[in-house]
Order: structure tokens, then sequence, then C-alpha cells
């Protein structure tokens, strides 16, 4: 590898020798006129450039598209969940974010496809860094960021924002879970994105 | 052939091979991937594990192999091979060939394994995830369709199978063979279609289902009821050791964020090996119940419990059991330091010994057998791995200790140990130790245990703590131990009982086994403890207790963990006349007369330890930390100090340290007195003895559990049958003067003269129906 790239192993004595060579921090008394109009021709430059004041909140400038914001919970296009309460986000998470509890899904009550679902679902924004590890490890994309940025209240119970606070609301063709599988679909049909909405 | 155990007392023979090129010596008959291991060599397996006989049935393992310079073939599977001289194996690490084998390997078994490790349960501690990467290709190459199957499906209420992670490696049946005896599950059908299932008419009702789930190296074995809890990664673990029964089993228990979600069999190779029953494994929810007492509470004028703060609770049950003469009852759940507590309590705080931790049936009998026969004594699992006769008198090990009978079944099967018994009907699990059955009606088993011959000293008898129903029976086997010199052990049901002894808590002890008639062993403790005298008569029983308590002569009570019902149907009208101190974990018939409640940590909630039936100390850590609920030890200390008469044991830690630093008694042992018993008569007389899984109180909670427990019926010989006509399956009613139990009939072969039902099922309670628990005439009819 260093004959490819040439690269010259690391030597021990060579920061030693820069220490030698440098010279000390030498106060030189004050500046002279010359060097500080130098600084000051930064500051008086930016008086002729266009304002970058946003009036927020009056006036609120859309995000990068790619924004990381607020977490959300997906939904098939039927409404059932995406999410199956894996807890990979809370895996993957640097901050220890999210926290997440799993549950079979029923005949009776069914909110995603296949067995699993995540009954209890947290993220506290106190703690979150943005940083979209937990989107990276979702393995059905039930969990995506959207560029909702206004992440501020009052009380630190008020920033854990539970499931009902994340999910996606209903769209058009969506019937709120716990609802049965569409006829004849079965989760496999659910992530080859095989099922559409229900048509009103 | 489980290769690595090979006893002590044969002469090993050594052989020496060569392993990717380090030589490695071992005994004769290791299979290689052991070998391998030894030298830190790991090579990839699913179906080899060291407590079961090698099958190769995965196919993992592959390795190259050559013997004195000759070469296999084709690669080998080292978990089936044993090593042999001059063998040169070359694994993955250093063959290519080998190294090719098991990444090819790996992808068959992937062909069929379905990629849903973020719903499977075993994702993160699965070794079928963990070995695909480590020794794995990173793709596949099928492009087909899985096999899929319906899934989940129930092999039992608390057992379910994912058929399409199954990797056939058998280790489930092979479990249910070999160590559980329980063959109900078994592959069916071949080839791409094949997999676990169960016979249809039988249903997987075995005792130990749950072990098959923790040994399953895919996610297709799962709990009922640990489904979809929890990932592995966020749980926290904690050894800990199994509070239900006294075979002593190491456990972990996992819990996340404050709750216990399972409970998994520890590993310790002298005592529970890598197994356990699934009453460790599932019955823990019992902590978490409803009816739990988390504050103090005190009876006001009222009548009524009204919550009560700790100083105040304290100071009212200091005052109640200060002015008057007092008496302990400590239950058979204490962990040793709280028995210890309870011990220490009773003569330095109570000035009495009147202590008992007996709440059960008990005699004087059986009071002077643990006396003199029975502490300070400790005779090992390794015993019954080396014994040459195994006797079981008036203990059903498969309900009473389960691993006693994992034990007894691995040597009947490896070395066709000779298991005798006295009982009254060939149960499952005597039909599973190839028993010599001695059948006998309860109550007259002393009259046959003379007529066991042929015992060395390599056998050993193991009584159950039931056989003091039967007058002189105790007796009747101490002295046949002591005629043919064979290793006796008395074995308790509950898991604090032998700590309770060693540490006292009976009317005949001191802590440490010393006789409360031996002056030493008095002026010992005395100074030990700091007091200038402790009472030297022998302290009462927990039937005198109740009848002193209903004559007047005890005014007051400390109570532990006890249900009246154990002991007798008459038990709570004494008690109800005293002012009672109960320190309890949940509401209970005794906390609905005590004056003073103060509440108790459960196991997972403390730490401290127990003594197994052995003798063998099994400690374990607080698993959750919960607030305000202290070890009895604790609050025994509190409330001494409250009365001016500390005992100054503030901690668990103090406690063991301190109960440690007595030392056992080397003196002389009380002399027993033998008793002899008479043959009784009747035609039908009344066994019973409880299940594995029945009514009781630390089971409550787990419905899964529950519904694995073995049908409740009445076992009637083929002449009652016929006599009353009825066939299997019939209902009977079993009753006496105070009350009946009806019951299905199962025709076996007991005594014409015995009927016997469980003892504490849910439909079945002896005590509390008819008032005895066995050994007494009652009435048969068709119901």
């Amino acid at each position: 590898m260093s004959e490819i790239y040439n690269i010259e192993p690391f030597k021990n004595d060579a920061i030693e020798k820069a220490a030698a060579e440098s010279s000390p921090v030498l106060d030189n008394g004050p500046s002279t006129f010359l060097t500080q109009l130098l600084g000051f021709w930064v500051t008086f430059r930016t008086m002729f450039k266009k304002p970058n004041t946003v009036q927020y909140p009056e006036v609120k400038e859309p995000t990068a598209p790619r924004f990381h914001g607020r977490h959300q919970l997906n939904r098939h296009p039927d409404g059932l969940e995406k999410c199956i309460g894996c807890e990979l986000c809370a895996w993957a998470c640097p901050a220890d974010a999210i926290y997440v509890e799993g549950e079979s899904n029923t005949e009776e009550a069914r909110f995603s496809p296949g067995e699993r679902y995540g009954k209890v679902y947290q993220i506290n924004y106190l703690r979150c860094v943005f940083c979209g590890l937990c989107i990276e490890a979702c393995p059905t994309r039930a969990l995506t960021m959207t560029n909702e940025y206004e992440l501020a209240d009052d009380s630190r119970e008020k920033l854990i924002y539970e499931k009902q606070d994340l999910l996606s609301p209903i769209h058009q063709g969506m019937i709120m879970p716990p609802h049965p599988m569409a006829p004849g679909a079965d989760e496999g049909s659910y992530y080859r994105g095989e099922v559409k909405g229900v048509q009103q | 052939m489980s290769t690595q155990e090979v006893s002590a007392d044969v002469t090993l023979e050594l052989i020496t091979l060569t392993i990717d090129g380090f030589e490695v010596t071992v005994p004769k008959g290791t299979l290689v991937i052991r070998a391998a291991e030894k030298l830190g060599i790991q090579i990839p397996r699913f179906c080899d594990h060291p407590l079961l006989d090698p099958v190769g049935a995965c196919r993992q393992c592959l390795v190259d192999i050559e013997i004195n310079g000759r070469k296999f073939p084709k690669p080998q599977a080292s978990c089936t091979i044993p090593v042999e001289t001059g063998m040169v194996v070359n694994t993955q690490l250093t063959s290519n060939v080998a190294e090719k084998a098991q990444k090819g390997i790996m992808e068959f078994l992937l062909v069929n394994h379905p990629l849903d490790c973020p719903v499977c349960d075993k994702g993160g501690e699965c070794p079928l995830q963990n070995q695909a990467m480590s020794n794995g290709n990173g793709e596949s190459r099928f492009d087909g369709y899985k096999r899929t199957f319906e899934k989940p499906i129930k092999i039992s209420a608390q057992v379910l199978l994912d058929r399409e992670r199954c990797i056939l490696c058998a280790r489930c049946t092979r479990f249910s063979e070999e160590i559980a005896g329980d063959p109900f599950i078994t592959l069916n059908d071949r080839g791409a279609l094949q997999q676990v299932g169960i016979y249809e008419e039988k249903p997987f009702d075995s005792y130990f289902s749950g072990n098959t789930i923790q040994i399953c190296p895919v996610g297709a074995l799962t709990g009922a009821s640990y489904r979809f809890r929890a990932r592995p990664f966020d749980l926290v673990s904690t050894p800990s050791a199994c509070e239900h029964c006294a075979s002593g089993c190491d456990m972990r228990t996992d819990v996340r964020r404050g709750k216990t979600l399972r409970r998994l069999a520890g590993d310790d190779s002298q005592v529970n090996e890598e197994w356990n029953c699934d009453k460790g494994r599932w019955a823990f929810k019992y902590a978490t119940a409803n009816n739990r007492i988390k504050t103090p509470m005190i009876r006001g004028a009222d009548g009524e419990l009204h919550e009560a703060s700790w100083p105040e609770a304290l100071a009212t049950a200091a005052a109640g059991l200060s002015v008057n003469r007092a008496a302990v009852l400590v239950g058979g759940r204490a962990t040793v330091e709280d028995a210890y507590g309870y011990s220490k309590f009773a003569r330095v705080a109570l000035n009495t010994n009147d202590i008992d931790f007996r709440s059960r049936v008990h005699t004087d009998e059986e009071r002077d057998f643990l006396t003199s026969a029975i502490v300070g004594v400790q005779v090992n699992y390794s015993a019954i791995d080396r014994a040459d006769h195994l006797v079981l008198i008036g203990f059903e090990p498969e309900d009473e200790s389960p691993i006693v009978f994992l034990r007894a079944y691995k040597q009947v099967r490896k070395r066709g140990l000779k298991v005798t018994t006295i009982a009254p009907f060939t149960t499952r699990g005597s039909k599973k130790l190839n028993a010599q059955v001695i059948k006998s009606a309860a109550g007259n088993e002393s009259q046959l245990i003379s007529k066991i011959s042929g015992l060395t000293s390599k056998s050993v008898i193991l009584v159950g703590e039931r056989l003091c129903e039967s007058y002189g029976a105790l007796s009747a086997a101490l002295k046949l131990a002591q005629t043919s010199g064979a290793k006796l052990a008395w074995i308790p049901r509950r898991a604090g009982e032998r700590g309770a002894i060693e540490a006292g808590a009976i009317g005949t002890l001191l802590p440490g086994g010393r006789p409360v008639s031996d002056v030493a062993a008095r002026v010992d403790i005395q100074s030990a403890w700091g007091v200038k005298s402790i009472p030297e008569n022998i302290g009462r029983t927990t039937s005198e207790i109740l009848v002193g308590l209903q004559s007047g002569d005890i005014d007051s009570l400390l109570v532990g963990g006890v249900d009246p019902l154990d002991i007798s149907a008459d038990a709570l009208v004494g008690l109800e006349k005293a002012f009672v101190v109960s320190l309890e974990m949940r509401h209970s018939s005794i906390t609905e007369i005590a004056n003073v409640i103060l509440p108790i940590a459960a196991v997972v909630e403390k730490s401290g330890s127990f003594l197994d039936w052995e003798g063998r100390a099994r400690a374990f850590e607080t698993a959750v930390d919960v607030p305000d609920l202290r070890s009895d030890v604790r609050i025994l200390s509190m409330i001494a100090e409250k009365m001016g008469k500390p005992i100054n044991l503030p901690t668990v830690a103090a406690a063991a340290n301190e109960f440690a630093s007595l030392g056992n008694w080397d003196g002389a042992r009380a002399p027993f007195i033998a008793a002899s018993g008479t043959a009784i008569s009747g035609d039908t007389i009344l066994a019973s003895w409880r299940l594995l899984l029945d009514a009781g109180s630390l089971q409550d909670g787990e419905v899964n559990l529950a519904n694995t427990a073995h049908p409740s019926v009445a076992v009637i010989s083929t002449d009652r049958a016929e006599k009353l006509g009825v066939k299997s399956g019939d209902p009977v009613r079993v009753s006496n003067s105070r009350g009946e139990i009806t019951l299905p009939c199962e025709i076996k072969d007991i005594e014409s003269n015995s009927v016997w039902v469980p003892r504490n099922s849910h439909t079945s309670k002896t005590i509390a129906t008819l008032g005895i628990a066995s050994g007494a005439s009652v009435s048969v009819v068709k119901a």
C-alpha cells in the first residue's frame, strides 16, 4: 500500500523535530494601524451585503429538502402502520432517545401487517441529536424525518413524543387501524408495495 | 456420551493431536470440536451441544482431518469425530477447503431461513446471526422463493414454533428425549419439508420444555410469554438463584427498565448443568401481581387495615411483640440471611426458642431427624452421578425437585443406574427412571424401608420432606443408611428450608447447627452476639405454637411468608387470637388477620442466598431495585432496634458475614431417638403430593405456564375402578367428614387400598377441603 500511494511511514522523532524548530509565541506589542485596518475590512465589507435576517416567527423560510426535523411514523397506503416494533432505531440511536416496546398483532386488533407492531413508541427530543441513524436502521421505512423544526416546549414531559404524536395523519384511502390486512394480502405484499389505498 | 465430564476415579487415557499447527492433549473420546475449544479455536456449530449426544445434523463444523498422513477425502463434521493419536486437524483458520465448506453450508442454511431478524426474538443473541457474520458469505446467490409455513404454531401453551426459521439441528428433540425423557416432539417429514412436530394425541406437557427455547440456535422456538417483549440488547442481566424449590438452579434474570421480562437457566455444571424447569423459568409474575403490598399497614381500632408510615408501623410492631410472650413462624421461603435474622431476632429480641420454619405438615420425629442427621451434612449431586443404587422414599423427584430428576435420569440413561422408589404407584417419573417401585400406602413406608437390601457406601437414599407424614419412616430411613453406609439426603420442597435449619430457625438449633441443649453451643452464640443469655429450653414447633396461641400461652406472633392452609385447615383459628406481625409480599389469609403488615422485597428485588438440598449456597443479586422494599432481615433489625434489643443486622451482607463468621458446630449433635411406626390399615387411604405446576401462590399471574400443568386426576386401582364401575376419565368423589374433592379418575397400578390426588392443584386442595395431607382414611365413590 505504501508504495502505491507513496505514504511515508510515520516517524516518531518528527514531532520532536517540529517542536525544536518552532519558535515560541512572542508578544510583539500593540498591532500597527495597518494590521488593525485589515481586521476592520471584514466588518466594513459586510455593510454592503444583503442582510440574512429572517423575521421568524412571522416569516418561515422553507428548510433544505433533506433537513433533519421531527420524526414521522409512516403508514401503508391502507392505513396500517409500517412500524414492526423491532427496536432497531432504538439500538442505532447514539443518544438513547428512542424507546420502543413491541407487541403481537391479533386477529381482533391488527395495527400492522405481519405478526408484530410497535405498541409503545417514544422519542425524547431533549436527547435527540437529529443524526438520522434511526432512519437508516429502520427496515420497513416506517421511520422518516419531516422538515418540522419547531420543537420547543415548556416542560420535559411534553418533549417526549409518544406514538400518537409521531404517527403520520390518515390520508386519502387510509383507514385508522386496527383493521385487518387487505383481502388476499400478506405482509410480503405490503412490503412489495402491492397493497393500494382503500377506494372511497 | 458427554465427553468432557469424566469422573475423577477413572484413569484417563490421554491423546495428543495437532489442530491448526498447535499440539493439544485431551482425554480419549473427546470430540475434535471440544479439543479445538481447549486451544481457543472456535469452530462454528449449531447442532453441537456439550450436554447432548453428537448428531452431526447441521454440518456447520466441517474441518479437514488427516490421520497418520492419510487424509479424509472430504471435510468432516468435527462434532461427531473423536480424537485419535496422530490426528492433524485443519479448521477454517488454516484450511481453505474447510473454510469453503463452512461458507457453503452456511449459504445452504440461509437458503430457507427468513431474513426477519428485526422481528425475531433471537435477533441480537442468535448463533445463526452471529456465525453468518463470522463464518458466512456476505451475499446469497439464492434468488428463488424461500420455504414458508404458517407461523407461529403452538407446540404447547408456552412454546411457539416458527417452522421456516428452523435449521433442523435437532437440539430440541434431542433435549426432550435425552435430558428430559419426554419425547413429545420429533422431526417430521423429510427433505425441504422436514419440520419439528408434536405427537398429535399427546401435548408437549414436559416440565422442562423451556430449555428447548433456550438451546434453539435460531429463533424457531420462542416463549409465548416473552415473545416480542424486548430485544436482547436492552435487557440488563443479573445472576440469580431460583426460589421455587430446593434444587438450587443457577439462573439469570433479564430486566428491562425495572420490569422482569424473562429468566433463563444459568450454567452450573455442579448443580443444574444448563437446564431448569418451566416453573423456575416462567413463574416470576407473582412479584408484580395486583395484590402486592407496597406500604406498611396497621390494623386500626375499627378493625380495618390502614396504610402507615414505616416508623409508625415499626413502633406498633415493636410494642406488640415486646409486651407479650411471642413466637416466630418463618416460612419455607426465607433466604439464609433472612432465616438467620429471624433466628437471632427470636433469641435476642423475643428471648425465646419458639421459632419454626416448617409451615407445612411436620412432626417432632422430623425435627429431631433434621437436628441430628441433616444439619451440617452435605450430600451432593455428584453422589447421584457416582451412585450404584438410588433409593427414593416419599419423594417424587419430577414434581418435587426437578433437577434431581434430571440428574438421576441422566445416570439411568447413561449407565443404567438402579433406582428403587417407595411410592403408592408407578408415576410417569418412576417409569422414566426405570425404577423398581415398592408400592406402599401413604403412612406405611416405615414397614417397607427395612426390606430394601443391597445398599453399599456408594448408594444414595433421598427422602422427601413429606416422608415425615409417615410416622417412623424417617427413623427407618436413617437406620437403613446407618446400617448400609449409604448416603442419606433430605430433599425439602421449598428453597428456604435447608438454609433455615442451618440458620437455626427451629426450636432445637442455634445458628450453625449448634444444639440448643448444649451449654457450649449456647456460650458460643452468646459471646458472638454479645448477649447475656440465650433461652435453654427446646423451642415449640409450629403446631405447638398454634396450640399455644389458641390457649393464650403465646400472645403475639411474628410471621414470615406462611400460608396457614399449608399447615392445617385450622391453623388460622389460633392466629386470629394473637397480635400478629406479618412480613408479607402479597395479601393473603395471614394479612387479613394481621395487626401490622410490613412489606418485603421479592427475590428479584433483593440479594441473598438459598441453601439447596445439598447444603450448597446459591447466592443471588438484586435484579430490580425497588426503593422501600427491603429484605426481611433489614426489617427485623429495625423492629429489634425499636424494641431496644438490637440484633445489628442492617444489611443482607452484614447478616451473611455474621452468619459465616459463626462457623459450623463441630461438637456432638443431639442424639436421635428413633420412632417406630406401625402399619396403618384401612380400605381407602389418601396419598397426595404437590405437582410441580399447581395452585402455588408463586405461580400466580402466568397463564401460559398454568396451561401446561398436568391434569388433576384421582389415581385409583383397577380393582376399585371395577368395584365403582368407572372407566378412566370418569369423575370420582374423594371425601371425608370435612369435605369432598371431585376429580376425573385415572386407573393405575396403585395399591388397592390407596387413592392418590394432587395436594394443591386448582381443583384438588386436600388440606383445605379434607383437612388432611396423606395417610388418613377417606371414601371414594362414583360421582
